[in-house]
């Protein structure tokens, strides 16, 4: 049976500084250690990431580039952990959070809408460190419209068992058509020789920039499916798929369905119950055609000889995913979640067939390309004019009474209390609750942290890592008592046996 | 999860509306959606950068993952 689909996402903010120095780097510092300082009982940087076991080099397929590749994370940016399990940190020239380890899309949900809220309170506490007047901006999108991308990758807990080149091969057909669900939309198109003519608007916000079928680079040459072998936990039983092709989402119900169908499908695979019947033939050039084709007609080739549409890979991939609810169960996603993901996927692809402005509510694409569409018909704007840009790019404004996303009426799926909590608080469900919870209790005994392990400082021992090599070790089951029974780390430290 | 699902508020400050789930997107949405979408055109001037053209051509990010 397949594995428990732990999962979680990490997004990369844009970043704009209005009326200073507009350094990216910088700004993103600042806007971290602002949150840090006043939110937080952290010192900045006090808890620094621990980068031990970072392998961001290795490749699933079965060789390690870290030779010759350069070090991808720069240790002397910020990089904090929270108590709530994420990480926030600098990422190349952008801010980045990622969400702790979730048990289910309910969850990831949860932990995403709460980053975004400490991406606002970031903005606000920035504020008070910058000259009067002057700002930092943040948007939650993937591209600048200039050729600039940034990602929003998921990831997903995978067994060691399942060969890699299954994986990717069944999982291509799925990453290449479910931006019809959850594509974020953008105005224009970044593709070198394209015009705001050829394609005044498109699905996805990251199409464009994907080049290969499949490999190790996120920032240059970007393929479909990411080989990073770094599974942050046991690599005898577990992969961690990162997955690098998907859009930042402002609905939350796309995130959900994004989340929640993948690792339905991942499910499947590791079930081997998919099969290889949909395996398209030119993966690159289908990912494009489908973003650059909002009427959704475009069919693509599949490798059988056949033609379909990204629709009907898309139905094709629900009815399978329905018969192996009935057929495994989807205990593997969590049952509740999982049935209910099915059913708004298939809304979603029921309204896209027959009224696509009837998912304006879930399907981000949708809802900015009925506001972008609007605005032309009302003001005269043709295609090319930055208006309809600018419209774009302020679907994703972080800033509450900025954000057009905030305004089109979008449903939600996350409680709003469970979001508050979130900002703070672990899930329960996953070894994140084990971090979390000791960072909130014992923030001066910890010197380090990482997805797998913490290092404690209790005084006159040698530092004492504790390892969390299980994903699902360390919830609130095992260790709430545990915690709340310590007076002190050295306590829970001897209670551990570490 | 069905009754967690709500609508959220629009910045027309109309009333929160409980969606009925399970039900099949209507032709009854749509037209709510549209009428939401005429508003927020209307009032969309006072929510829009100044000057687009400039905002546009200011947002240059250094490329990421």
């Amino acid at each position: 049976m397949a594995i428990p689909k732990v999962c979680g996402i990490e997004t990369e903010y844009g970043i704009l500084v209005r009326g200073a120095d507009n350094n990216p780097v910088t700004a993103s510092s600042l806007l971290i250690n602002s949150y840090l300082a006043a939110h937080t009982r952290q010192r900045v940087s006090r808890i620094g990431w621990d980068f031990e076991d970072e392998r961001p080099g290795n490749d699933a397929r079965g060789f390690s580039l870290d030779d010759a590749l350069a070090p991808e994370i720069e240790t002397h940016l910020v990089n904090a952990v929270l108590t709530n399990g994420a990480r926030y940190y600098v990422d190349h020239a952008h801010p980045e959070i990622s969400t702790p380890e979730c048990r289910d899309a309910l969850e990831v949900v949860t932990f995403d809408r709460a980053a975004e809220e400490i991406v606002r309170m970031s903005m606000v506490a920035a504020r008070q460190m910058l000259p009067d007047g002057a700002e930092i901006l943040c948007h939650k999108n993937n591209s600048d419209g200039k050729g600039n991308s940034y990602g929003c990758h998921e990831n997903y807990l995978m067994s060691r068992e399942t060969p890699f080149g299954r994986i990717v091969a069944q999982i291509t057909p799925h990453f290449v058509t479910r931006q019809v669900v959850v594509g974020a939309g953008k105005v224009g198109c970044e593709l070198p020789g394209a015009s705001a003519d050829d394609v005044p608007f498109q699905l996805s916000q990251r199409a464009d920039f994907f080049e290969e079928e499949v490999g190790l680079e996120t920032t240059l040459k970007r393929p479909i499916v990411n080989t990073r072998d770094e599974p942050h936990c046991d690599a005898s039983k577990y992969r961690r798929l990162h997955v690098i092709v998907g859009d930042a989402n402002m609905s939350e119900v796309a995130t959900y369905v994004k989340v929640g169908a993948t690792a339905i499908v991942l499910a499947m695979i590791e079930d081997d119950v998919l099969g290889d019947d949909l395996v398209l033939a030119n993966p690159v050039g289908a990912i494009r055609a489908i973003s650059h084709d909002p009427t959704l007609q475009r069919s693509v080739a599949l490798r059988s000889g056949a033609r379909m549409t990204a629709m009907e890979i898309q139905w094709s991939l629900l009815e399978r995913a329905r018969k192996y609810e009935r057929s495994h169960g989807l205990e593997a996603v969590g049952d509740e979640v999982g049935a209910d993901v099915l059913r708004r996927w298939e809304e979603i692809l029921t309204g896209l067939e027959h009224d696509p402005d009837s998912v304006a509510d879930v399907v981000d694409w949708v809802a900015k390309r009925r506001l972008v569409e609007g605005f032309a018909a009302r003001h005269g704007a043709r295609p090319g004019d930055a208006r309809l840009k600018a419209l774009d790019l302020q679907y994703h404004d972080m800033r509450p009474e900025r954000s057009l996303a905030a305004k089109v009426g979008l449903r939600t799926v996350a409680d709003p209390d469970a979001v508050r909590q979130a900002i703070t608080d672990p899930p329960t469900t996953t070894r994140a609750y084990f971090r979390g919870r000791c960072l909130q209790k014992w923030p001066t005994d910890i010197v380090a942290a990482n997805w797998d392990s913490l290092v404690f400082d209790v005084g006159r021992d040698p530092l004492r890592r504790v390892p969390m090599m299980e994903p699902l070790r360390g919830t609130a089951d095992h260790v709430a008592s545990l915690i709340a029974d310590s007076d002190t780390a050295a306590e829970l430290l001897a209670r551990l046996g570490a | 999860m069905a009754e967690r699902t709500q609508k959220q508020k629009t910045s027309t400050s109309r009333t929160e509306d409980e969606v009925v789930d399970g039900a099949p997107a209507t032709t009854a949405t749509g037209e709510k959606l549209k009428a939401e979408l005429d508003d927020l055109l209307d009032e969309i001037d006072d929510v829009l950068e100044t000057n687009a053209e400039d905002f546009v051509k200011s947002y240059v990010q250094k490329g990421g993952q």
